[in-house]
């Protein structure tokens, strides 16, 4: 693989039901270019977490996947209401979610540490009001 | 343990995927909170929860689990066994509560993933 492969997704925030469809769809993509499945276990873990938050916390955003030959990288970018301090979201079970949400078998707290313990490299960058961007990386064998 | 194993002991029937039931699970997890399922990674494994949605069935797609139970005489919707389809995902649905679902999968050798720290 001698070029860079791109995906990009809309992700819808109105709809729970649908949440999780790019990342099942980066899946399959990553199955068709002969990927290792525990990397794509991993990448679509990761992302499949960032998506459910986009909707739950953000009202929707883009995904974008980079598919280099040295790592994955997955790019989460939302205009919500952005993350007041990272520190405190990224502990095992902190959540502001809304208890409907807790019925729908989410807002644990454990989606940001999940997408951390999966990726090689987790960087958030947020802003109160504005939005939030999260860029992943899962390292490819050399 | 082969799926149709647990389909014996839990008294289950299938809601689909009924050709997968030879498939072999070599670990369980019972949940209702995706998350916690999201955060232990397990080979072939089993879900047993008494949640329904469609995020039950991605949940277990991004796993690579091949079988979910749902427990307490829960019902799958259409579009979780339109979603199950596609991956081939059994579910079976059981009368048995979760906490008895567990124990009688556990007691006949389906045991969870130990903690790793």
């Amino acid at each position: 693989m001698s070029e860079q492969v791109i995906f990009t997704f809309d992700v819808d925030g109105d709809d729970f039901t649908s949440a999780g469809q790019a990342s099942s769809q980066v899946k399959r993509n990553l199955r068709q270019l002969g990927i290792a499945p525990d990397i794509i276990k991993r990448v679509s873990i990761a992302m499949y977490e960032g998506e459910i938050n986009m909707v739950i916390h953000a009202g929707g955003g883009t995904a974008n996947v980079a598919v280099t030959e040295e790592y994955i990288e997955i790019v989460l970018s939302d205009q919500g209401p952005g993350i007041k301090d990272i520190t405190q979201a990224m502990q095992e079970g902190f959540s502001t979610a809304p208890d409907d949400v807790r019925s729908l078998g989410f807002g644990a707290g454990m989606g940001l540490p999940n997408m951390k313990r999966y990726t090689d490299y987790m960087d958030i960058q947020s802003q109160v009001d504005v939005g939030t961007t999260i860029t992943m990386r899962v390292n490819l064998p050399s | 343990m082969k799926i149709s194993t647990m389909k014996e002991l839990l008294d289950a029937e299938v809601a689909c995927c009924e050709e997968n039931l030879d498939r072999h699970v070599y670990s369980a997890c019972g949940s209702d909170m995706m998350s916690d399922v999201l955060a232990f990674v397990k080979d072939q494994a089993v879900l047993l929860t008494g949640l329904v949605n469609s995020q039950v069935i991605r949940t277990a797609e991004m796993m690579d689990m091949v079988c979910i139970v749902l427990v307490r005489s829960k019902l799958p919707t259409p579009e979780m066994i339109e979603l199950a389809q596609e991956s081939g995902i059994v579910i079976l649905t059981t009368k048995t509560r979760m906490y008895d679902a567990c124990g009688i999968l556990y007691s006949n050798g389906l045991v969870g993933n130990k903690v790793k720290e």
